[in-house]
């Protein structure tokens, strides 16, 4: 979307058939995370504080890294955030990214991810746009059938 | 109606691609500054807005007292994969078996 002017405030949405304890798991569990977020495992205890990391699938390199600011199961998990994987972003101040899930009728659960405090990181905020609606439809996909989108892409 | 019906219905509107267009430029917008730029009433709008809403085309958020509109881009995403990529990567096959007949006769 390079049309598009870079926008301090995102937001994304998906609606997928499972519970929130799913969608929670799938956030944060790196056997699920490998599976839609471009092949990365995510670590971290999910305490307030307490580091949150993003790592390249096939070694130890950091792709993505922030603080929890907010931990609520199956709630709310909100997060500083910063990119590793472009030298360019890397230098750009930390933004924060908040998940929310909520239990809708029918057995749905709506999940939506805002990416906010992007004013003084522009770059990122063009790197991401784009990239949170693949990893929203892919997560949507994991849940909902138990495989990954194919690779392509990604 | 499925998401996908939803989607499809949402879209199939001039006024609700028009309101979509307007959030692609800048996102985050109040009913008001949308309003601004359309021939319809604030009844209207309203109205568009909250069919987008429901096919999860816009997502709101409240700042203060102003609500925000959002352009969710992931519903669109979710139809191109179902409906585009699939008959895309017919053609491509499709233009691939050509070549490759066209180059063993040659």
């Amino acid at each position: 979307m390079t049309t598009m002017t870079e926008q301090a405030t995102q937001v994304y949405a998906v609606f997928i058939r499972a519970t929130p304890e799913q969608v929670w798991d799938a956030i944060t569990k790196p056997e699920f995370t490998t599976k839609y977020f471009h092949g990365t495992r995510i670590e971290s205890t999910f305490e307030p504080g307490a580091p949150y990391l993003s790592i390249a699938g096939d070694g130890e390199q950091r792709l993505i890294e922030g603080e929890v600011l907010e931990s609520d199961p199956p709630r709310v998990l909100k997060t500083t955030w910063r990119a590793l994987f472009d030298p360019e972003l890397a230098e750009e101040t930390h933004s924060r990214v908040t998940w929310e899930i909520e239990p809708q009728d029918g057995g749905v659960t709506k999940l939506t991810v805002t990416h906010d405090q992007l004013e003084a990181s522009p770059k990122t905020a063009a790197s991401v746009a784009g990239g949170w609606e693949f990893v929203l439809s892919g997560l949507k996909t994991v849940l909902e059938t138990g495989k990954p989108l194919s690779t392509e892409g990604m | 109606m499925t998401d996908d019906d939803r989607v499809f219905r949402a879209l199939a509107d001039p006024t609700r691609r028009h309101l979509l267009d307007r959030l692609f430029e800048r996102d985050g917008r109040t009913l008001t500054e949308l309003e601004s730029e359309l021939e319809m009433t604030r009844f209207g709008v309203m109205k568009h807005l909250r069919v987008l809403e429901e096919a999860g085309l816009v997502v709101t958020r409240r700042r203060g007292r102003e609500k925000l509109h959002y352009l969710n881009p992931v519903p669109i995403r979710l139809i191109h994969d179902r409906w585009i990529d699939k008959y895309r990567e017919r053609q491509v096959s499709a233009l691939a078996d050509l070549k490759s007949e066209l180059e063993d006769t040659a």
